[in-house]
């Protein structure tokens, strides 16, 4: 796409941390959950250039909530992308707002459950209810279709800024084999059966699609 | 140009930033400050410049963050509380070495406290609340006039430094009025000067080498590094940023320490005792990190009976006092707190008893220590 050069990222706190070891661009690393917030001040100083935050599900969905909520209502002109492995990777395992219920984790070893720590949040259809975002899908990364699919998504998202849109939001699904406590394959098939039916894939919102 | 403008404080602080090469501001409505997001919201777009409410103070000091990290020169301020609220931010910005100016009109404490002028932030802002080794420099104006030219001179400040820069006022500061001289606007780097100006920041363009702003360094050895490197450039700032006034320390009595609108309180009690005998000197931090310890060397020991902080706390500033004094003469305090402001008369009042108790104790001491050589000056006195 000719992104290179003219795109800055934001990486997150989480296993992604140092997100810019693996992408040629400039970036900055944000406080826990601040992402939003760190982009939307990017955007003021350089509106001309495609600009993004990468953030996992306890950065976005739990300490991060309020700034991903503001940045997508104000229709800030960047992309999110938000990998979901339904865990805190990064500090060992514990449970994250996006764990399902009957998941184990080292903060609910006999699996989560309502009673105790309550419903797990679906952002996609969450951020959907806003006037805000112009785009928001979720992909899964379980699959070589999935992950051409995902591919896909991220291409729209960028797409959708260069064309001066503004908020776009692409879901990952993607595993935490490690924190899971299952093997690669096991891991690929649990999200395939048992994450994807709670988090349905699809585009929850498209005002490209709907001005057509 | 240059003529004097009678002004409100929080608006000429405002002014002040935005001639001083401020572009972007980010901040949350808290009082006693929010003509200063008022103002800017209709003054920064007609100036090349944006504005952004933030949805909290974690959400400003992390535009703010991001915008220095990009290149932009932004400013946030806010009071007592929210400043509280951005210290993580602080720390993150310190270790990331990105520039920011930062205001702080601050109100009382602790908790939400009141909203009548304050300086119990004191601790605060020169020990900081975030975490890990980092310093910020703090100045504390007394007047609008040198808010305005510290805030006109703070951005640069941050640049050079690629550190935040923070202006402690107090509510009384950003509501009265008074006369001021604004500077020449400075120019402001435009999004397509910034690669050149700033290779080290994020700017997403093709300039050889891309740029990473972080504070990570899983590393001991590489962070170890790294801090001594950031204490370097503090150890910098402690010889170029240290600013004090000092008045009338020569033969002086008793010596006042006061900041901002406590040293305009502790002046006017000076004149007063002044035309009562007793001969009173001031020491006035402006820069409270760096502090000016040294200026405590040029207190008149052989005349003064005691230094007296004149603070709007319970004493916060009193051991930074005790490392300037280092044990010359007793150091004592005045001071109201919660929002309650002392007048002239009262620290007038209690520095005389504090004068008398420390006159009559050294007379005492003195006589205890010299008997002999007193004792025949007397009776020579009396013959
Ligand atoms: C203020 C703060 N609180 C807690 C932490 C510790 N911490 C680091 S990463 C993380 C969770 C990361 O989980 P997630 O965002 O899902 O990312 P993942 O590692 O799973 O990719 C936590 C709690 C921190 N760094 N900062
Ligand atoms: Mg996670």
């Amino acid at each position: 796409m000719g992104l290179l050069g003219k795109t800055i990222g934001v990486a997150p706190i989480g296993c992604s941390v140092v997100a810019h070891q693996f992408m040629n661009v400039d970036m900055c690393e944000a406080a826990h959950g601040r992402a939003p917030a760190v982009a939307s001040g990017i955007r003021r100083v350089h509106p001309e250039r495609v600009v993004f935050t990468y953030q996992g599900d306890g950065d976005l969905a739990s300490i991060g909530m309020g700034e991903i909520v503001h940045a997508a209502a104000r229709g800030e002109k960047f992309t999110t992308f938000f990998i979901n492995n339904g865990i805190y990777g990064m500090t060992g395992g514990q449970m994250a707002p996006t764990t399902l219920i009957g998941q184990r984790s080292t903060t609910s070893v006999d699996g989560r459950t309502r009673e105790q720590a309550g419903m797990p949040l679906k952002i996609c259809e969450l951020l959907a209810t806003l006037d805000g975002p112009d785009y928001i899908e979720r992909v899964s990364l379980d699959s070589p279709a999935h992950i051409r699919a995902a591919k896909k998504a991220v291409r729209k998202a960028f797409e959708y800024q260069l064309a001066g849109k503004g908020f776009t939001f692409v879901e990952l699904l993607s595993t935490c084999p490690t924190n899971w406590g299952l093997t690669p394959p096991e891991a690929m098939k649990r999200m395939r059966e048992e994450v994807a039916a709670y988090y349905p894939l699809g585009v929850y919102k498209d005002t490209g699609k709907e001005a057509e | 140009m240059s003529e004097k403008v009678l002004m409100k404080g929080n608006e000429a602080f405002a002014e002040a930033v935005i001639r001083g090469g401020v572009r972007f501001y980010f901040g949350y409505p808290i009082t006693p400050q929010s003509e200063i997001p008022e103002f800017m919201s209709r003054e920064l777009p007609k100036r090349g410049g944006k504005f952004l409410q933030a949805e909290s103070e974690l959400g400003a000091i992390n535009m703010a963050y991001g915008c220095g990290a990009a290149g932009g020169n932004g400013f946030i301020s806010s009071s007592s509380p929210g400043i509280a609220l951005m210290q993580e931010g602080m720390s993150f910005l310190c270790g990331a070495e990105v520039p920011v100016t930062l205001l702080n009109v601050s109100r009382g404490g602790p908790g939400i406290g009141s909203i009548q002028p304050g300086q119990a932030d004191y601790n605060q802002v020169t020990r900081g609340g975030g975490n890990g080794d980092y310093r910020i420099p703090v100045f504390a104006p007394a007047s609008i006039q040198e808010a305005v030219d510290i805030l006109y001179e703070a951005p640069g400040i941050a640049d050079k430094y690629r550190n935040p820069v923070m202006v402690l006022a107090d509510g009384l500061m950003g509501q009265m009025m008074e006369p001021v001289v604004l500077p020449e606007p400075r120019h402001a780097f435009t999004s397509e000067e910034i690669p050149a100006a700033k290779p080290w920041a994020i700017s997403g363009s093709e300039k050889g080498e891309r740029s990473v702003v972080k504070s990570l360094r899983l590393q001991p050895e590489v962070l170890e590094a790294h801090v001594e490197h950031l204490y370097e450039k503090y150890a910098e700032m402690e010889k170029e940023l240290e600013r004090v006034e000092c008045e009338n320390l020569e033969g002086a009595e008793v010596v006042f320490v006061a900041f901002g609108t406590m040293a305009r309180l502790a002046r006017e009690a000076m004149e007063m005792l002044e035309a009562q005998g007793i001969k009173a000197g001031m020491i006035r931090p402006i820069s409270l990190w760096p502090y000016p310890y040294k200026a405590f060397d040029g207190i008149d020991f052989n005349t003064t009976k005691a230094v007296i902080s004149v603070e709007l706390s319970m004493g916060q500033m009193l051991q930074d006092i005790n490392l300037g004094v280092k044990g010359r003469v007793p150091v004592r305090l005045i001071h109201r707190v919660g929002g309650m402001l002392p007048t002239s008369l009262e620290v007038v009042e209690k520095t005389k008893k504090i004068y008398k108790r420390h006159a009559a104790r050294q007379h005492q001491l003195l006589s205890r220590l010299h008997p002999r050589r007193r004792t025949p000056h007397h009776h020579g006195d009396a013959g």
